[in-house]
């Protein structure tokens, strides 16, 4: 599985609240309207200037705060294909797993980005390329069974899947 | 090597010693979701293609977070939980009952050791009655309700050691914020927080409460507390053969060890807008205030309100400061209302109102304006937490929010409290 995409780089600590509002989700549950407002805290325009299969390179602890599921879904609703950060808070890279929008943990990832890069990520070799600069950083691949979940887009979609092989 | 308590209480349940790392999977004794998760919890329930919830007797829906409904949107999401929950026979905590992490552990039958999960961050709440809780998201939730079973990593675990006695006017909050501050925002990711040391048993139910509610904040899995006299006095023992399992061994591996001396620490704050950043109150003493929040799962208790109440029955609010105080349920409204502290918090001027989650995450009651800069009680104070990014939220305990609230700029509250 690749994915290669434009490059928007985020600080430490992005939380849930700053993904997603938490005063949107009691308006609506339709997650195209949700996505309108996905890191509007961090930077209002941000939303609208999104394309599908960009990528968000970040640095510690990405997602910390919330249970909400809300914050991986309005993530990838609004077209960000994987996330790189140099870690991310255990309950958001559950849910994304969950929600079939790849996280990856590579040290120091945010210091090899700029706003604009082209990365590439292979997720079987556990590689992610900086196209623009050339620079290659490895990361551990998933295991298979979350290696199938990401191929299917989700827990969901993989369960019913395996439900009806079986 | 020895077990922490976080591999005692795995091995308890599955009949096995676990490590660090091992994924195992166990039943879930129960599993709360609100209005803020549960509808989309209903969502991932059906995309799972799920039909019947396997035992619906172990899920709860509690409807604190807009409540009552402040929008027709909130309207419709809670009304589709309530079908749901008439349909599959699951019980409903309704509007005005409380906010879950302090409705569930007044009603259900909680007994250490369990195995609790809710689709809130802030379930770790539990584990000051000395068992396992953890917060996860909709679409687990969603498996709980299809499966009963849940698959968790074993954390490894942090102990932190408590000794001494805390100050008059210095509270739990003050402890965990100062850890918070002490090991970062991620500074115990994964992992599960244990509590130890003689400095325990000085701590209240309410107070162990506080603590585990913010270990989240600093990335945990879960907090745990020992299973002491004070805890007895609020689960359900009855069935507990081996008590050894809620004290870690001797020669337990823990990846990190704290230790604080309670009689040491100070009231401080968070100051915005990371719970990690975390300054002796003395240190922003004189900055101005607008609105002071008394309340959350954090700090809505009896405790909270009877220190607040002790504090702002001496001048009131500051004229031009909004102060506005919630209780955490019904039950603790009820209680504070028959022993008058509601009465000293209304005469002193603060805005009383029904259980909610409201204000803390900004969805009604109290958002903030441009500007504006906010003392609360509650555990977070991200940009934009309450409902406004250009607000400043600083977290206190409820003794530093009553005493901002009175003097209409942060305050230490030690001065107020001299003889106590």
């Amino acid at each position: 599985m690749i994915l290669r995409g434009k490059v928007w780089v985020l600080g430490d600590h992005i939380n849930t609240d700053v993904i997603i509002p938490a005063k949107y989700k009691f308006r609506t549950g339709d997650f195209k309207e949700l996505a309108k407002h996905v890191f509007e805290d961090l930077d209002p325009t941000l939303a609208s200037k999104i394309s599908k299969g960009d990528i968000v390179v970040a640095g510690r602890n990405f997602g910390m705060g919330s249970s909400r599921e809300h914050a991986p879904r309005v993530i990838k609703e609004a077209g960000i294909s994987a996330i790189v950060a140099c870690s991310f808070a255990r309950i958001f890279f559950r849910n994304a797993i969950n929600v079939g929008l790849p996280v990856i943990e590579v040290k120091d990832v945010n210091k090899h980005f700029k706003e604009g890069d082209i990365a590439v990520i292979d997720l079987e070799k556990g590689i992610v390329k900086n196209e623009t600069t050339g620079v290659e950083l490895k990361f551990s691949p998933y295991p298979e069974f979350i290696m199938n979940i990401m191929r299917a887009g989700g827990l969901a979609v993989y369960r019913k899947r395996v439900q009806q092989i079986s | 090597m020895g077990e922490t308590i976080i591999q005692k209480l795995f091995r308890n349940r599955l009949g096995r010693p676990v490590k660090p790392g091992e994924i195992v999977v166990v039943d879930i004794d129960l599993a709360y979701a609100h209005d803020g998760t549960g509808p989309l919890a209903i969502d991932a329930f059906n995309e799972l293609g799920s039909s019947k919830v396997y035992d619906p007797s172990r899920i709860r829906f509690v409807i604190d977070h807009a409540s009552p409904s402040p929008n027709e949107g909130a309207s419709n999401l809670q009304l589709k939980l309530r079908k749901f929950a008439k349909e599959n026979n699951i019980k409903v905590y309704e509007v005005g009952e409380g906010i879950c992490h302090q409705v569930i552990p007044e009603n259900e039958n909680l007994k250490p050791g369990m195995m609790i999960v809710g689709a809130d961050s802030h379930t770790v709440t539990l584990g000051a009655f000395s068992l396992f809780a953890t917060g996860i998201g909709s679409t687990d939730f969603a498996e709980v309700m299809t499966s009963g079973k849940l698959w968790f990593k074993v954390p490894e675990a942090m102990k932190v050691s408590l000794t001494g006695k805390l100050k008059p006017g210095v509270m739990s909050k003050d402890l965990i914020l100062r850890i918070i501050g002490d090991v970062g925002a991620d500074g115990a990711t994964y992992m599960s927080v244990e509590f130890q040391g003689d400095g325990v048993k000085t701590l209240s139910m309410a107070s162990r409460m506080t603590v585990c509610n913010m270990v989240v904040e600093m990335g945990a899995k879960n907090g745990i507390f020992p299973l002491d006299e004070i805890t007895l006095k609020h689960v359900d023992a009855s069935g507990l053969k081996d008590k050894s399992i809620f004290k870690p061994d001797e020669n337990a591996d823990y990846a990190v060890s704290l230790n604080y001396k309670l009689d040491e620490l100070e009231p401080v704050v968070a100051a915005p807008h990371n719970v990690d950043n975390v300054k002796p109150v003395k240190e922003l003493e004189g900055l101005e205030v607008n609105q002071v929040f008394i309340g959350s799962c954090t700090n809505g208790r009896e405790e909270d309100f009877e220190i607040a109440a002790r504090i702002l029955s001496k001048k009131g609010v500051k004229k031009g400061v909004r102060c506005i105080a919630i209780p955490a349920s019904r039950k603790v409204f009820l209680n504070l209302l028959r022993n008058g502290i509601i009465d000293k918090l209304v005469s002193a001027g603060c805005t009383v109102t029904h259980s909610t989650c409201g204000p803390c995450l900004g969805v009604h009651f109290g958002i903030l304006g441009s500007g504006e800069v906010a003392v609360s009680t509650s555990n977070r104070n991200f940009k934009g937490r309450m409902g406004n990014p250009e607000s400043s939220i600083y977290l206190a305990s409820p003794a530093t929010a009553a005493a901002s609230a009175t003097e209409g700029v942060i305050t230490d509250p030690r001065k107020f409290v001299e003889g106590w």
